[in-house]
């Protein structure tokens, strides 16, 4: 697959505060790419670069070959945005504000109309095109903002904590059009989200701390460096459990027992095969991986 | 064309939509139109009677055509300033919801988003001006109509200068505001002071010598009294018909700032002219060189 977006030794300071220090990574066509980080982290600050809203101090940025500072217009065609807050006018109605966006992009008349009339289908807001978007509720901002995003057929969907404080109907409708755009369009998609749920669907991650890359892979390289595996073991007793040798805590209904990784469980398993009758063996979560690297945890916009 | 097109139409929706933004552009205006009602339209007839030397009859009609053509161009002078400020607000509150951010994710230049911000202020600010115009024409012609044809257009073409000081003045400033309480300050202070200090409230004249000397300086003295003579002159005419001295008319036309001068020279309508389309320009070359080196600093 070919890197759609390269980042090159990326550095960008505010007076004496280092916001990004040295940032290298690519990402693939088509991929789910999920950049994680607490606030300040600095995935703000590159996103703005990428979308040529900032300038950077030193480094390179490309996308689709195109260096972002010699062909920012360009770019910025096969970029689209979803914000982390809605910035769409509240005082104009929904089809006045995309009518005006699509303009922007040269997308008037017929070809407009045709194209909302596609983004309102798949987005289900038929019903409220004509409705002010100040009165609309976060949710069905979030599908504006979305459609706004989409209107002129980007290349890379940049997705900013998209789904921050969402309902879980319209978080599901969201990933249902991610997934739908991705399949059909190849469309890559780049996410920020507080959400480990939706970093562990992601192709590949990077976890950004203190304005560096702290640790990338693919979840699963994530999980297999920096998070135990589990194994949730039923029907045994509390002695039998101890005779195992390994840390655990207490469940419903059974025994959480921590291993290092999928090996040893299988080495615990054929040791003990008398007492592994009942038994899931887990990866950790993405939550264990951000904490192991960061030693901090990262939930739903608090820095903790 | 398109892009520019669309953010006018954008902008100027928005700006009409916003209630609060709309009704505060004419609180300066409502704020004289008070002041008129309640003692201002008494000091200008008392003043303009105490000018008038005895013996000489001056009709109810030419007395409350002066009276309302001072008023006339003192709403007119301040509402093509405050309306344009408060149009131009827009660039602060897009900064604000992030709109601006949203703007510029597009593939449009940032000149070209600026002029969208400019002409969608001007284009609400002659909106509104020329009806008030309109009001103001129909008043005078209740009380008292002594303008010919080419007043009225002079009378037009002062209020587009005027539209056009504003916007750009606004534009200037409004461009170096980010946050709620800077916008809402230069909106206060616009509205509170520009009326005093263009001599829209009170006549220039009646400050001291020093003021009168520091106003001197600003053009906006000189757009009121472009107004000023232009909603007057047929008046004048009149009272230079009915045998009123040249000299006694002089005298009036410096009691309400018909006759401007600039450290004791009398400033001549074309001079006025000039330096309304000088600072307009200027302001408009600040504005642009402004734009740049903000884009050029990212």
């Amino acid at each position: 697959m070919e890197n759609i977006i390269e980042i090159k030794h990326l550095h960008k300071s505010f007076k004496d505060v280092k916001a990004v220090q040295d940032l290298s990574f690519c990402v693939k066509r088509g991929e789910l790419f999920a950049f994680l980080g607490i606030n300040g982290a600095g995935k703000s600050t590159t996103i703005s670069i990428l979308c040529g809203q900032l300038q950077k101090d030193s480094g390179k940025v490309e996308v689709c070959g195109e260096n972002i500072e010699e062909a920012l217009s360009s770019v910025k065609r096969r970029l689209g945005v979803v914000f982390q807050n809605s910035v769409l006018d509240g005082a104009l109605t929904v089809k006045d504000n995309l009518q005006s966006r699509a303009a922007l992009y040269g997308i008037t008349g017929q070809t407009f109309h045709e194209r909302m009339s596609e983004l309102a289908k798949l987005l289900d807001f038929d019903d409220l095109l004509n409705r002010t978007v100040s009165k609309l509720s976060g949710g069905q901002r979030r599908r504006i903002d979305i459609a706004r995003a989409l209107l002129h057929k980007p290349e890379i969907l940049v997705l900013d904590e998209p789904t921050t404080g969402l309902d879980p109907q319209t978080r599901k409708l969201l990933w249902d059009v991610v997934s739908k755009l991705r399949e059909q369009e190849n469309m890559t998609v780049f996410l920020t989200t507080h959400y480990m749920e939706e970093a562990a669907e992601a192709d590949y991650v990077i976890i950004l701390d203190s304005r560096k890359i702290a640790a990338e892979g693919t979840p699963l390289m994530l999980k297999n460096s920096y998070a135990s595996d589990y194994i949730k073991l039923y029907g045994i007793t509390g002695e039998q459990v101890k005779a195992l040798n390994q840390p655990y805590t207490v469940i419903r209904d059974g025994y959480l027992i921590s291993v290092p990784d999928t090996k040893s469980a299988t080495g615990l398993i054929l040791e003990h095969p008398d007492l592994f009758t009942d038994y899931e063996i887990m990866k950790g979560k993405m939550d264990d991986v951000f904490l192991a690297v960061t030693g901090k945890k990262l939930t739903g916009g608090d820095d903790k | 064309m398109t892009q520019l097109g669309a953010l006018i139409k954008r902008n100027c929706k928005l700006f009409f939509k916003d209630k609060g933004m709309f009704f505060t552009s004419l609180i300066t205006p409502l704020i004289l139109l008070v002041l008129y009602i309640t003692f201002l339209a008494k000091i200008y007839r008392d003043s303009f009677a105490d000018a008038i030397p005895p013996g000489f009859s001056i009709s109810d009609s030419v007395i409350d055509g002066i009276v309302g053509g001072q008023l006339v161009s003192s709403l007119l002078a301040v509402c093509c300033v405050t309306v344009a400020f408060c149009s131009n607000l827009l660039i602060v509150q897009d900064k604000i919801s992030g709109a601006r951010r949203d703007l510029t994710m597009s593939p449009i230049k940032s000149s070209t988003l600026a002029l969208g911000y400019f002409v969608a202020s001007f284009g609400a600010t002659l909106i509104i001006c020329f009806v008030a115009l309109g009001a103001c024409l129909g008043y005078l012609s209740f009380m008292g109509w002594y303008l010919s044809a080419m007043d009225v257009f002079l009378l037009v073409l002062d209020v587009v200068i005027l539209a056009l000081f504003g916007t750009a003045l606004s534009s200037l400033i409004n461009c170096n505001l980010s946050t709620n309480g800077q916008g809402s300050a230069v909106g206060t202070i616009v509205s509170a002071g520009y009326g005093f200090i263009c001599g829209a409230y009170m006549p220039i004249s009646n400050f001291g010598e020093g003021l009168q000397k520091v106003l001197s300086f600003f053009p906006g003295t000189y757009g009121t009294s472009l107004l000023r003579n232009h909603a007057l002159r047929g008046a004048y005419a009149k009272l230079s018909e009915l045998g009123v001295p040249e000299k006694i008319i002089e005298k009036i036309k410096d009691g309400i700032d018909c006759n401007i001068y600039f450290f004791g020279d009398k400033v001549e309508l074309s001079a006025m002219y000039g330096v309304m389309v000088a600072t307009v320009v200027l302001l408009i070359l600040g504005y642009v060189l402004l734009c740049r080196v903000r884009k050029e600093k990212g």
